[in-house]
């Protein structure tokens, strides 16, 4: 079983990674389309568990913990396998 | 005056601090991370700068689990000086023990060179040596110096003068270098004891350097 985390700046923070990646974007003919950026991290944990339920309680702790700085970050946890 | 400096895997400011100190007269002693104590007669407790555990995952964020962070906790909460340059900052940013975080530099860019700084406050031992609106020539070195904290956060540190440095050019106008919220460089803990900032007072202590501006400011924990 792994658990996919993604974690990202909360709206509203200033995301100057997904700003400049939207401007080369819009540079590379891509305007008219690209609408917002939004540049996160994905972290890929693979566990020992058959429990999804308890997994993800685990994972959440994982956040709050370390994974992501909820100061200015948001995550969101989907297990799979 | 006794001063413990701690040193985690990627530390690389450690010894220019030890100098720094020992220049005005300290004794000094590096503490390595997986230490559970620091010495008990520690005056103040420095986290230099560098890229504790390169940087991985967030700045900061994973030495604020080393062994010796209980520590330095528990030194914080019974008023102890602690004092974060640069990566110390962002450590007792990850740690708690300093509201707020920090992103990348808006610029997206590593930036390293000297900057001028305008004091705010200087009801502070960090400080008192230096006059209100004084500018002072530090040099920087970071890549995530973006200082960030929520509206009501930022109302608490304005309230109770916990903002201590802002970026400025040389006149004193206030400059943003790294998008840092209200050009913050430097701030403290309602309670007066942690004080954290980007630039490198350590740095900036012999006219050889460039600057003997931070010298004042590491004096002030000595009065």
């Amino acid at each position: 079983m792994k658990a996919i985390v993604n974690v990202a700046l909360k709206q509203g923070v200033l995301d100057d990674q997904g700003k400049a990646t939207h401007h080369a974007l819009d540079t590379l003919g891509f305007k008219e389309l690209v609408k917002n950026v939004r540049i996160g991290k994905q972290i890929i944990i693979e566990l020992n568990s058959t429990d999804k339920e308890s997994a993800k309680e685990e994972v959440t702790k994982m956040c709050q913990k370390l994974l992501a700085n909820t100061v200015i970050e948001d995550y969101d946890i989907e297990i799979v396998g | 005056m006794k001063i413990s400096v701690l040193q985690f895997p990627g530390t690389n400011c450690e010894y220019d601090a030890k100098y720094a100190f020992e220049q005005l007269g300290c004794v000094v002693e590096i503490i390595w991370h997986k230490e559970k104590q620091i010495p008990s007669d520690t005056d103040l407790l420095v986290i230099p700068g560098g890229f504790s555990y390169g940087d991985y995952l967030r700045s900061g964020a994973i030495a604020r689990f080393a062994n010796v962070m209980d520590s330095v906790q528990s030194y914080a909460a019974n008023g102890g000086k602690v004092l974060g340059i640069c990566n110390g900052f962002q450590i007792l940013l990850e740690a708690g023990l300093l509201p707020g975080a920090m992103k990348r530099n808006d610029s997206l860019h590593f930036i390293s060179k000297y900057h001028t700084l305008k004091v705010i406050n200087t009801d502070n031992k960090f400080l008192s040596l230096m006059k209100k609106d004084q500018v002072v020539n530090i040099p920087v070195a970071h890549h995530d110096g973006n200082y960030y904290i929520d509206e009501a956060g930022l109302k608490e540190l304005e309230e109770n003068n916990q903002i201590l440095l802002k970026y400025c050019d040389k006149d004193g106008n206030l400059v943003n270098m790294n998008g840092s919220l209200l050009n913050i460089a430097g701030i403290c803990n309602k309670e007066r004891n942690v004080f954290g900032l980007m630039p490198h007072p350590e740095r900036a202590i012999e006219e050889l350097l460039g600057s003997v501006d931070g010298v004042n400011m590491l004096k002030g924990f000595l009065q």
